[in-house]
Protein backbone atom coordinates (compact mmCIF):
# COMPACT_ATOMS: atom_id res chain seq x y z
CA UNK A 1 0.00 0.00 0.00
CA UNK A 2 2.99 2.60 0.78
CA UNK A 3 4.49 1.73 -2.38
CA UNK A 4 0.82 2.28 -4.29
CA UNK A 5 0.88 5.65 -2.42
CA UNK A 6 4.57 6.44 -3.59
CA UNK A 7 3.56 5.83 -7.06
CA UNK A 8 0.57 7.98 -6.74
CA UNK A 9 2.77 10.62 -5.37
CA UNK A 10 5.16 9.97 -7.96
CA UNK A 11 2.72 10.35 -10.58
CA UNK A 12 1.89 13.73 -9.01
CA UNK A 13 5.40 15.16 -9.13
CA UNK A 14 5.96 14.05 -12.65
CA UNK A 15 2.92 15.48 -13.98
CA UNK A 16 3.52 19.11 -12.28
CA UNK A 17 7.57 18.38 -13.27
CA UNK A 18 5.87 17.97 -17.04
CA UNK A 19 3.80 21.60 -16.81
CA UNK A 20 6.64 23.46 -15.19
CA UNK A 21 9.26 22.30 -18.10
CA UNK A 22 6.22 23.36 -20.79
CA UNK A 23 6.34 19.63 -21.44
CA UNK A 24 2.17 19.73 -21.88
CA UNK A 25 2.09 22.54 -24.68
CA UNK A 26 2.22 20.74 -27.83
CA UNK A 27 3.19 23.54 -29.55
CA UNK A 28 6.80 23.99 -27.17
CA UNK A 29 7.01 20.25 -28.44
CA UNK A 30 6.56 21.61 -31.75
CA UNK A 31 9.16 24.19 -31.97
CA UNK A 32 11.80 22.19 -30.10
CA UNK A 33 11.59 19.68 -33.40
CA UNK A 34 11.46 22.07 -35.92
CA UNK A 35 15.23 22.83 -35.96
CA UNK A 36 15.46 24.01 -39.35
CA UNK A 37 12.64 26.37 -38.18
CA UNK A 38 11.94 28.77 -35.27
CA UNK A 39 13.74 26.73 -33.20
CA UNK A 40 13.01 26.79 -29.39
CA UNK A 41 15.87 24.34 -27.32
CA UNK A 42 14.62 24.91 -23.97
CA UNK A 43 13.83 21.00 -24.26
CA UNK A 44 17.16 20.50 -23.74
CA UNK A 45 17.35 22.16 -20.63
CA UNK A 46 14.11 19.61 -19.54
CA UNK A 47 16.08 16.66 -20.73
CA UNK A 48 19.16 17.78 -19.15
CA UNK A 49 17.89 18.51 -15.87
CA UNK A 50 16.51 15.81 -15.69
CA UNK A 51 19.24 13.57 -16.87
CA UNK A 52 22.09 15.33 -14.87
CA UNK A 53 19.68 14.85 -11.88
CA UNK A 54 19.21 10.88 -12.41
CA UNK A 55 22.53 10.46 -12.89
CA UNK A 56 23.78 11.12 -9.80
CA UNK A 57 20.33 9.89 -7.41
CA UNK A 58 19.76 6.52 -10.07
CA UNK A 59 23.76 5.20 -8.89
CA UNK A 60 23.07 6.50 -5.37
CA UNK A 61 19.75 4.65 -4.87
CA UNK A 62 21.19 1.63 -6.75
CA UNK A 63 23.80 0.61 -4.34
CA UNK A 64 20.94 0.65 -1.30
CA UNK A 65 20.45 -3.42 -1.05
CA UNK A 66 16.18 -2.84 -2.07
CA UNK A 67 14.01 -0.49 -2.33
CA UNK A 68 12.06 1.49 0.78
CA UNK A 69 8.97 -0.61 -0.10
CA UNK A 70 9.38 -2.90 -2.45
CA UNK A 71 11.65 -6.48 -2.27
CA UNK A 72 13.60 -5.80 -5.71
CA UNK A 73 14.92 -3.39 -7.97
CA UNK A 74 13.56 -4.10 -11.48
CA UNK A 75 15.95 -2.03 -13.74
CA UNK A 76 16.03 -3.27 -17.95
CA UNK A 77 19.08 -5.09 -18.43
CA UNK A 78 18.77 -5.51 -22.60
CA UNK A 79 22.16 -3.97 -24.11
CA UNK A 80 21.66 -5.14 -27.56
CA UNK A 81 20.20 -2.97 -30.67
CA UNK A 82 17.86 -4.57 -32.94
CA UNK A 83 15.74 -3.44 -35.34
CA UNK A 84 12.11 -3.38 -33.66
CA UNK A 85 14.32 -0.70 -31.18
CA UNK A 86 15.18 1.73 -33.86
CA UNK A 87 11.71 1.10 -35.81
CA UNK A 88 9.88 1.26 -32.87
CA UNK A 89 11.78 4.62 -32.00
CA UNK A 90 11.74 6.50 -35.74
CA UNK A 91 7.63 5.84 -35.48
CA UNK A 92 7.54 6.93 -32.03
CA UNK A 93 9.26 10.19 -33.32
CA UNK A 94 7.02 10.42 -36.14
CA UNK A 95 3.69 10.44 -34.01
CA UNK A 96 5.68 12.78 -31.50
CA UNK A 97 5.88 15.40 -34.26
CA UNK A 98 2.81 15.07 -35.73
CA UNK A 99 0.81 15.98 -32.52
CA UNK A 100 3.74 17.36 -30.43
CA UNK A 101 2.38 15.14 -27.54
CA UNK A 102 4.62 11.93 -26.05
CA UNK A 103 2.63 9.69 -23.53
CA UNK A 104 3.64 11.70 -20.11
CA UNK A 105 1.90 14.56 -21.17
CA UNK A 106 -0.38 12.93 -23.13
CA UNK A 107 -2.05 11.33 -20.42
CA UNK A 108 -1.35 14.23 -17.78
CA UNK A 109 -3.39 16.90 -20.57
CA UNK A 110 -6.67 14.05 -19.92
CA UNK A 111 -7.20 16.48 -16.81
CA UNK A 112 -8.33 19.50 -19.46
CA UNK A 113 -10.64 17.27 -20.61
CA UNK A 114 -10.02 18.36 -23.92
CA UNK A 115 -11.33 16.35 -27.24
CA UNK A 116 -7.51 16.57 -28.45
CA UNK A 117 -6.01 15.19 -25.68
CA UNK A 118 -8.94 12.19 -25.68
CA UNK A 119 -8.38 11.65 -29.36
CA UNK A 120 -4.95 11.51 -28.70
CA UNK A 121 -4.62 8.76 -25.53
CA UNK A 122 -7.75 6.95 -27.19
CA UNK A 123 -5.82 6.40 -30.48
CA UNK A 124 -2.27 5.70 -27.97
CA UNK A 125 -3.95 2.85 -25.88
CA UNK A 126 -5.24 1.40 -29.40
CA UNK A 127 -1.60 1.48 -30.85
CA UNK A 128 -0.49 -0.33 -27.44
CA UNK A 129 -3.53 -2.87 -27.65
CA UNK A 130 -2.39 -3.27 -31.37
CA UNK A 131 1.28 -4.15 -30.40
CA UNK A 132 0.28 -6.23 -27.95
CA UNK A 133 -2.41 -8.03 -29.92
CA UNK A 134 0.35 -8.60 -32.75
CA UNK A 135 3.06 -9.93 -30.14
CA UNK A 136 0.67 -12.45 -29.11
CA UNK A 137 0.14 -13.68 -32.68
CA UNK A 138 3.62 -13.47 -33.49
CA UNK A 139 4.52 -15.41 -30.37
CA UNK A 140 1.79 -18.38 -30.86
CA UNK A 141 2.76 -18.84 -34.64
CA UNK B 1 14.81 33.29 -27.06
CA UNK B 2 13.06 34.42 -23.87
CA UNK B 3 14.07 32.50 -20.45
CA UNK B 4 12.31 29.85 -20.48
CA UNK B 5 15.38 27.72 -20.30
CA UNK B 6 14.80 28.60 -16.41
CA UNK B 7 11.22 26.77 -15.87
CA UNK B 8 12.75 24.16 -18.58
CA UNK B 9 15.42 23.35 -16.27
CA UNK B 10 13.18 23.49 -12.88
CA UNK B 11 10.75 21.26 -14.48
CA UNK B 12 13.29 18.75 -15.72
CA UNK B 13 14.52 18.74 -12.10
CA UNK B 14 10.86 17.78 -11.06
CA UNK B 15 10.69 14.91 -13.45
CA UNK B 16 14.38 13.48 -12.75
CA UNK B 17 13.00 13.86 -8.97
CA UNK B 18 9.97 11.88 -9.83
CA UNK B 19 11.70 9.23 -11.16
CA UNK B 20 14.10 8.47 -8.79
CA UNK B 21 11.35 8.42 -5.86
CA UNK B 22 10.31 5.73 -8.05
CA UNK B 23 13.56 4.03 -7.93
CA UNK B 24 14.07 4.71 -4.90
CA UNK B 25 10.78 4.12 -3.35
CA UNK B 26 9.14 0.88 -5.59
CA UNK B 27 12.22 -0.01 -7.43
CA UNK B 28 10.22 1.28 -10.50
CA UNK B 29 11.92 2.62 -13.93
CA UNK B 30 9.15 5.60 -14.92
CA UNK B 31 8.80 4.89 -18.04
CA UNK B 32 5.56 6.22 -19.09
CA UNK B 33 4.40 3.92 -22.36
CA UNK B 34 5.40 0.72 -20.59
CA UNK B 35 3.45 2.06 -17.07
CA UNK B 36 0.54 2.73 -19.41
CA UNK B 37 0.39 -0.82 -20.91
CA UNK B 38 0.62 -1.92 -17.73
CA UNK B 39 -2.36 -0.10 -16.09
CA UNK B 40 -4.47 -1.19 -18.85
CA UNK B 41 -3.23 -5.31 -19.06
CA UNK B 42 -2.02 -5.39 -16.34
CA UNK B 43 -3.58 -7.81 -13.67
CA UNK B 44 -3.73 -7.37 -9.58
CA UNK B 45 0.23 -7.12 -9.57
CA UNK B 46 -0.13 -3.86 -11.91
CA UNK B 47 -1.65 -2.17 -9.10
CA UNK B 48 1.36 0.40 -8.93
CA UNK B 49 0.91 1.49 -12.52
CA UNK B 50 -2.36 2.30 -12.17
CA UNK B 51 -2.04 4.52 -9.29
CA UNK B 52 0.76 6.52 -11.08
CA UNK B 53 -1.78 6.87 -14.18
CA UNK B 54 -3.93 8.10 -11.65
CA UNK B 55 -1.18 10.32 -10.25
CA UNK B 56 -0.13 11.78 -13.50
CA UNK B 57 -4.19 12.82 -14.58
CA UNK B 58 -4.34 13.81 -11.10
CA UNK B 59 -0.94 16.26 -11.00
CA UNK B 60 -2.46 17.41 -14.56
CA UNK B 61 -5.40 18.69 -12.68
CA UNK B 62 -3.28 20.61 -9.99
CA UNK B 63 -0.76 22.19 -12.79
CA UNK B 64 -4.47 23.18 -14.58
CA UNK B 65 -5.53 24.97 -11.47
CA UNK B 66 -2.15 26.43 -10.44
CA UNK B 67 -1.17 27.75 -13.96
CA UNK B 68 -4.42 27.51 -16.36
CA UNK B 69 -1.88 28.31 -19.40
CA UNK B 70 0.15 25.29 -18.81
CA UNK B 71 -1.62 23.14 -21.06
CA UNK B 72 -2.05 25.97 -24.00
CA UNK B 73 -2.38 25.08 -27.52
CA UNK B 74 -2.42 27.15 -30.42
CA UNK B 75 -2.29 23.98 -32.43
CA UNK B 76 -3.69 23.63 -35.74
CA UNK B 77 -3.64 19.97 -35.83
CA UNK B 78 -6.72 18.26 -37.34
CA UNK B 79 -8.53 15.05 -35.38
CA UNK B 80 -7.59 12.15 -38.05
CA UNK B 81 -4.08 13.76 -37.88
CA UNK B 82 -4.25 13.45 -33.68
CA UNK B 83 -5.63 9.85 -33.81
CA UNK B 84 -2.84 8.72 -36.85
CA UNK B 85 -0.45 10.21 -34.02
CA UNK B 86 -2.26 8.39 -31.19
CA UNK B 87 -1.70 5.21 -32.67
CA UNK B 88 1.90 5.76 -34.13
CA UNK B 89 3.16 6.90 -30.49
CA UNK B 90 1.28 3.97 -28.90
CA UNK B 91 2.41 1.08 -31.45
CA UNK B 92 5.95 2.82 -31.85
CA UNK B 93 6.35 2.99 -28.14
CA UNK B 94 6.17 -0.50 -27.43
CA UNK B 95 7.80 -1.89 -30.29
CA UNK B 96 11.04 0.17 -29.50
CA UNK B 97 10.05 -0.57 -25.84
CA UNK B 98 10.35 3.05 -24.41
CA UNK B 99 9.41 6.70 -24.42
CA UNK B 100 10.72 10.13 -23.63
CA UNK B 101 10.71 9.07 -20.20
CA UNK B 102 12.06 5.41 -20.16
CA UNK B 103 14.51 5.74 -22.45
CA UNK B 104 15.45 9.54 -22.21
CA UNK B 105 14.95 10.34 -18.85
CA UNK B 106 15.48 7.07 -17.35
CA UNK B 107 17.76 5.47 -19.64
CA UNK B 108 20.27 7.94 -20.44
CA UNK B 109 21.69 8.14 -17.28
CA UNK B 110 21.81 4.79 -16.98
CA UNK B 111 23.96 4.98 -19.93
CA UNK B 112 22.29 2.22 -21.58
CA UNK B 113 23.19 2.05 -25.42
CA UNK B 114 19.41 0.91 -26.33
CA UNK B 115 17.96 3.90 -24.55
CA UNK B 116 20.88 6.13 -26.26
CA UNK B 117 20.06 5.12 -29.88
CA UNK B 118 16.21 4.70 -29.13
CA UNK B 119 16.03 8.93 -27.58
CA UNK B 120 17.99 9.80 -30.81
CA UNK B 121 16.18 7.68 -33.14
CA UNK B 122 12.98 9.34 -31.71
CA UNK B 123 14.14 12.67 -31.92
CA UNK B 124 16.15 13.13 -35.38
CA UNK B 125 12.19 10.90 -36.60
CA UNK B 126 10.18 14.07 -35.14
CA UNK B 127 12.48 16.29 -36.14
CA UNK B 128 12.17 15.52 -39.72
CA UNK B 129 8.19 15.00 -39.04
CA UNK B 130 7.85 18.43 -38.33
CA UNK B 131 10.08 19.61 -41.58
CA UNK B 132 8.46 17.78 -43.79
CA UNK B 133 4.61 18.92 -42.22
CA UNK B 134 6.16 22.78 -41.79
CA UNK B 135 7.76 22.57 -45.63
CA UNK B 136 4.46 20.81 -47.51
CA UNK B 137 2.77 23.17 -45.23
CA UNK B 138 0.40 20.06 -45.12
CA UNK B 139 -2.54 21.62 -42.24
CA UNK B 140 -1.05 24.98 -41.57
Amino acid sequence: MRANVAMFLAGVLFAVGLAVAGMTQPDKIMGFLDVFGAWDPSLLFVMGGAVVLNFFLFRWILRRPNPLFASTFHVPTLRHLDARLIGGAALFGAGWGLAGYCPGPGVASLATLSTESFLFVGAMLVGILGHAGLKRITAAS
Amino acid sequence: MDWTWLSATLGGLLIGLAASFMLLSAGRIAGISGIVEGAILGKVAAAWQRWFVGGLVAGGAVALWLAPGAFASSSTVPGPVLVVAGLLVGFGTRLGSGCTSGHGVCGIPRLSPRSLVATGTFISSGMATVTFVRVCGCWS
